[in-house]
């Protein structure tokens, strides 16, 4: 059985999206539809941007890839692992265990310095704070060039630095697949430059799984691979959609 | 970060410290709470324990007395004033039957502390021209001391009674004229006429007792109010006072005779302290709810605030059972700490009642003592308030929906 699990977990691609839709529902009555049958898969080690115009879904899209949200239909797998069988407690273990978030605003937690902002998956997976999580943090914070800087409190720190702590965060747990939504979004050009070299170096290294959310193509094409949504539909980079299921929905 | 806590007290502990302000007005919020019900706790219990001291100081928990029809009314009820007043009865006086047998009885009882018996009637003092009704109380004094503390409110003279002396109350010895060593004669309404000698002025602290009460021993009352070798009454002191009705429906039971607890006694009186009870539980309650309502308001606010970081949070793998605790835990630490402020608080109030409340003497009203189970009670009250009061917002936080509090 664990056997079976793990082999199948390596074999497997880091994510797997068949068929995956998204509505809302917006007043009373009326759903709009926002993914129109997303069908994807990304292989270990893969490190892609995902592009699309503002609006089209990406952000959607990447929730439901994190277990933040639910497809409304459709499936995602994650490393193997049919996601809708998941009850929320279990998701939330497969999320801490399985996938790492930046954000386009770091978004980390104010009242912790950043060492505890890096240690902060890690803590909480384990409930206690324990010397090795403090120096996994600490070695983290290193590779991010931010060590002198880590027992700083977050929000004393500059947008790009903070971005980079975000990024030692997301390593925290050394995860499959680390999620970026705009990770560069505030950032000045050099910031951002500096900020997705250190993602491909982590990609290179550990051949952790990136999926970057960006508006800038110039960054994009610095990737292995691009992924297009337009109007919930994924139009480039990846299996396409059949003609029948597009004819459908325009 | 404190590696003896888990995660849950660290968030906790460090999102209340990044709301200082918040923070410390929500924990005096609960402490000012606190410390009205431990000051007004302290107060009640002291104003009660006094009042039960000053009845017992000259009362005693059970009185048996003779058969009705012939007997005196004991007490009048009616006011607490009245307590040592004796009412003259209007017939001859009767003794209860056999009452050595029965005081043999009683005092074999484990919880009877003691049983004294007394001649009691009504009688003149009479001194030259001026005469007094008085009510004679004719006591064994080693045994009645123990239930009315005689010596103590001796304010001339010694409460040592010999044959031949007389104790009075300050009232009547004005009324008389008289003082210590001075001699008065006792006449009763048998027309039996003794002389005696004044070796004691007491003050019982009440008027009508100090103009009517008169002491003399138990034989000497015998034979002025003619119940050669009886007694009118038992009065009886048992272990613990609030246990008398009881003692005195299970005396009445083995004994045939009246038998009237001072709780029956004294039944308006209970029943006001207990509404008063009643009516701090009330406010008791209403203080609590005024705090559980300040510190749930402020965490729906610091829910709110804190929507972003409970998304991420989230995000980082947190369960809603984590998200839950680290709120119902900020509710706990401020219920705690309003407690220890509070208790403190309360300690003070207590500390200038004891300057500030006194007689124009200096003597305090009376004596408040702080229990420290009091404290611990507060302690755990306050606690389980925070809880309850966080549980409203805890709940909403850990029902967050990560996606949105990212995005908002
Ligand atoms: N919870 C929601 N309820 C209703 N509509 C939503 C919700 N979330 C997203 N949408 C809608 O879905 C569409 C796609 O939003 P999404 O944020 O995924 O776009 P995006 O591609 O990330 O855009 P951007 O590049 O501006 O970030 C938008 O029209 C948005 O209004
Ligand atoms: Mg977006």
């Amino acid at each position: 059985m664990v056997d079976h699990a793990s082999s199948r977990a390596d074999d497997a691609p880091v994510l797997r999206l068949e068929g995956v839709r998204r509505s809302f529902g917006i007043g009373t009555d009326v759903e709009i539809e926002i993914l129109h049958g997303i069908d994807l898969v990304i292989q270990r080690g893969e490190f892609c941007a995902l592009i699309g115009p503002s609006g089209s879904g990406k952000s959607t899209l990447l929730n439901i890839i994190g277990l933040l949200d639910r497809a409304t239909a459709g499936k995602v797998f994650i490393t193997g692992e049919d996601t809708d069988l998941l009850g929320d407690a279990e998701l939330t273990r497969l999320r801490s265990r399985s996938i790492g978030f930046v954000f386009q605003n770091a978004l980390l937690i104010p009242a912790f310095t950043a060492l505890e902002n890096v240690m902060m998956p890690q803590l909480v997976d384990k409930g206690w704070p324990d010397a090795a999580m403090r120096e996994n943090a600490s070695r983290l914070l290193g590779r991010v060039g931010l060590e002198q800087r880590k027992d700083n409190l977050a929000n004393a720190m500059s947008g790009g630095q903070q971005q980079r702590v975000a990024i030692a965060r997301a390593l925290a747990m050394n995860p499959a697949l680390v999620l970026a939504d705009e990770p560069t979004g505030n950032l000045d050009t050099k910031s951002a430059e500096a900020v997705l070299k250190l993602m491909r170096e982590v990609n290179l290294a550990n051949g952790t799984t990136f999926l970057i959310v960006t508006h800038n193509m110039e960054l994009a094409e610095q990737t292995d691979r691009i992924i297009e949504v337009v109007d919930g539909m994924v139009v480039s980079g990846t299996t396409r959609p059949t003609n029948a299921s597009r004819n459908k929905l325009t | 970060m404190n590696p003896f806590l888990p995660f849950e007290w660290i968030a906790a502990v460090r999102f209340l410290m990044e709301g200082r302000a918040q923070t410390a007005l929500t924990i005096f919020g609960a402490a000012v709470g606190v410390a009205v019900v431990v000051f007004m706790s302290a107060l009640l219990v002291a104003v009660q324990a006094n009042i039960f001291t000053r009845i017992l100081s000259a009362q005693a928990h059970v009185v048996i007395s003779a058969p009705k029809d012939e007997a005196r009314a004991l007490i009048n009820t009616k006011t607490f004033a009245e307590i040592a007043t004796i009412q003259a009865p209007a017939q001859k006086l009767r003794s209860i039957d056999q009452w050595q047998k029965i005081r043999v009885v009683l005092a074999a009882i484990p919880d009877v502390v003691v049983v004294s018996p007394a001649a009691s009637g009504a009688a003149f003092a009479v001194r030259g021209d001026a005469s007094k009704a008085i009510t004679l109380n004719g006591i064994e004094p080693d045994v009645y001391y123990k239930i009315v503390n005689l010596p103590t409110m001796i304010t001339a003279g010694t409460a040592a009674l010999a044959a031949g002396d007389v104790l009075i109350g300050n009232q009547l010895a004005i009324n008389l004229g008289v003082s210590l060593s001075d001699k008065i004669h006792i006449r009763s309404a048998t027309g039996t006429d003794e002389i005696y000698t004044i070796t004691g002025v007491f003050d019982l602290g009440n008027r009508g007792a100090n103009e009517r009460s008169v002491y003399v021993p138990l034989r000497a009352a015998q034979s002025l109010l003619g119940l050669q070798g009886g007694a009118s009454s038992l009065d009886i002191n048992i272990v613990d006072p609030l246990a008398a009705e009881t003692m005195a429906v299970r005396i009445s039971a083995e004994t045939g005779l009246q038998a009237d607890s001072w709780i029956k006694t004294f039944d308006q009186l209970f029943t006001s302290l207990k509404t008063q009870s009643i009516s701090f539980g009330a406010i008791q309650f209403f203080v609590g709810l005024a705090v559980a309502l300040g510190i749930a308001s402020v965490l729906v606010v610091s829910v709110v605030q804190r929507s972003k970081e409970i998304g991420i949070l989230r995000a980082m793998g947190a369960s809603r059972g984590q998200i839950l605790r680290i709120f119902l835990l900020q509710g706990a630490i401020v219920g705690l700490l309003g407690s220890i402020v509070g208790s403190a608080m309360g300690t003070g109030f207590v500390m200038l009642w004891r300057i500030f409340a006194r007689n124009a003497d200096g003597t305090p009203f009376f004596v408040i003592t702080l229990a420290p189970s009091l404290f611990v009670t507060a302690a755990i009250v306050a606690t389980l308030t925070g809880v309850l009061a966080s549980l409203m917002p805890a709940v909403s936080a850990s029902r967050l929906n990560p996606v949105d509090a990212i995005r908002g």
